[in-house]
């Protein structure tokens, strides 16, 4: 009997410390996220949101050309970016982790992820500045004679993409990093008495035993890429849009919110599919 | 031997170029914030500090600075509190469905901001709540509180348990312990979570772009300076933004982790 109050008293307790933050995530969170839900099913009169309970904004969805065509565009830019990154962090992870003495390590790493700390805002633009008609590689080109007229890479796919690379890098230098340095170096030293030559060791032991962590740090990678707003428009302008501009689109001008809700279902759809890739896939890799 | 020092300068060489693209921006950024001129863009004029003259200058940009500080600093504090109190209960009591309620609490940090903001902003506009700052740091909260709880939960260990247990034992009340033996020793990972809130929540732009009405957020304002194009004010600005967050990195190395390391 006593216990049993005892019992209840702490559980008591732990409610109470639980509680709040719950709470403020059912609120600020769970119910939000039902709402928008509910609001995609709506329809959109004017100003007003009128209740119809049915799928035509996703069927819409699927039938406008230019709204799916975003979906696509969004997926080819994530999927360029999580590769082209992974294939430049790579190296730079390995080389900091093997030939960069162990007391400078810690300092470059720092160094490599200092820009990090730039404002999100802010980096899009300083890349607009790098890469404008009249910004810093053209007038150096210019100016050198390389070239008579400035070439268009500000508002293009290739500008987005390299300010996506760039953010990108710097996260999965510092993830690849820390899985590199985790791996007991007698793995490779058995490895290698056993005759395997630099390259092997790296394609049978490291490769493998670091891929876990570059799934998630891709994973990371395609979930902040996919639902970035900034990069593509700032820097890819209008010409070709990627989900998330048409979504601040349909807010924006058009405010029309039960297209923006379906989209960003669509977009969360999108994120669901690949943590279920990632998360199958390491599994079986596990196995 | 020659592949060997081969190797090494191809290391060397991808190292400086990689460096270089990561720092390109950035260098370009602070360099033409002190551009004598209208442009941010080579030719470099020569130097002056007129460019931050005028952002310390513009109200409006102050204004936006001391509201982003409020938010990032306010919302913080909260969802540090919050997450260290259902860190503390999920750690050190047996609960119910356990499992879920960190589920729950996780939930928000696998979602993209924009989708959080826009299911904020329909149920906002729903139930009547009109826009302000406020709704901007509800929703920082919203994103920050799954991070503090996540680094907060992972440091609960079980040797501060028994320490807990002892200061029990002595007589003191649930809350004492809390404050009092957890709280303190928690400390680093506690400073950990609240800085790494402030730095997130500073940088914020969709949710405080799509929350926040008449006051803005410093991104927010930043965003509207973008419209006028290339401006070496907004390289002024950029500049002093980075400097705040290295600066408060900086604070986090010193004050946390040189603590940590030294433990």
């Amino acid at each position: 009997m006593a216990a049993a109050s005892l019992e209840d008293q702490e559980n008591r307790k732990a409610w109470g410390f639980v509680t709040p933050a719950l709470l403020w995530t059912i609120c600020f969170f769970v119910i939000p996220f039902i709402v928008m839900t509910a609001i995609s099913l709506a329809t959109r009169t004017g100003r007003e949101i009128v209740m119809v309970w049915n799928f035509d904004n996703y069927i819409t969805f699927f039938e406008k050309a230019h709204l799916l065509k975003g979906l696509f565009v969004s997926l080819e830019i994530t999927f360029t970016v999580t590769i082209i990154s992974i294939l430049l962090a790579y190296p730079l992870a390995w080389i900091i982790a093997e030939r960069v003495p162990q007391k400078w390590q810690r300092m470059a790493l720092i160094l490599a992820v200092l820009p990090f700390w730039t404002s999100y805002v802010v980096r899009s633009y300083s890349w607009l500045l790098v890469l404008a008609k009249n910004g810093v590689i053209n007038n150096t080109l210019i100016w050198i004679g390389v070239i008579a007229e400035p070439l268009e890479m500000a508002s293009t796919r290739s500008a987005t993409i390299i300010g996506f690379v760039h953010f990108f890098v710097m996260l999965l230098t510092l993830t690849i990093y820390a899985n590199l340095v985790q791996m007991p170096p007698n793995y490779r030293r058995a490895a290698a008495d056993l005759g395997a030559n630099g390259f092997q060791v790296f394609w049978h032991i490291v490769l493998p035993l670091t891929l876990p962590g570059i799934m998630v740090g891709a994973f990371l990678t395609f979930v902040l890429c996919i639902g970035d707003y900034i990069t593509p428009q700032i820097l890819g302008g209008n010409n070709e849009l990627a989900l998330p501009q048409i979504i601040m689109l349909q807010l924006g001008r058009r405010a029309d919110f039960p297209m923006a809700a379906t989209l960003s279902i669509v977009l969360m759809g999108a994120v669901t599919l690949a943590y279920i890739a990632c998360a199958r896939w390491l599994k079986m890799e596990r196995t | 031997m020659i592949s060997s020092r081969f190797s090494k300068v191809i290391s060397w060489a991808y190292l400086i170029a990689l460096y270089g693209f990561i720092f390109l921006p950035v260098i370009v950024l602070v360099l033409f914030s002190f551009q004598d001129g209208r442009l941010p863009v080579p030719p470099f004029n020569g130097a002056t500090l007129k460019w931050y003259g005028e952002v310390f200058a513009d109200n409006r940009l102050m204004a936006a600075l001391g509201n982003s500080l409020m938010v990032a600093i306010g919302s913080s504090l909260v969802a540090c509190v919050l997450g260290f109190c259902a860190a503390y209960g999920l750690a050190r009591f047996v609960l119910p469905a356990s499992r879920l309620q960190r589920g729950i609490l996780i939930a928000p940090m696998t979602v993209s901001y924009l989708i959080i903001a826009l299911g904020l902003l329909s149920t906002f506009n729903w139930i009547g709540i009109s826009l302000s700052l406020w709704t901007v740091g509800i929703g920082h909260v919203v994103i920050n509180l799954p991070l503090c709880f996540a680094i907060i939960y992972a440091s609960m260990g079980d040797h501060q348990k028994n320490i807990e247990r002892a200061a029990r034992d002595l007589g003191a009340k649930e809350w004492q312990v809390m404050t009092q033996v957890t709280a303190p020793m928690l400390m680093p990972s506690i400073l950990a979570a609240f800085f790494l809130s402030v730095t997130f929540s500073w940088d914020e732009f969709i949710i405080a772009f799509l929350l926040s009405r008449f006051d803005v957020t410093l991104p927010v304002e930043i965003w509207s300076l973008l419209r006028s194009g290339l401006n070496p004010k907004t390289n002024a600005i950029g500049s002093v933004v980075f400097l705040f967050s290295i600066a408060l990195l900086l604070v986090l190395e010193l004050l946390v982790f040189r603590r940590t390391a030294k433990k």
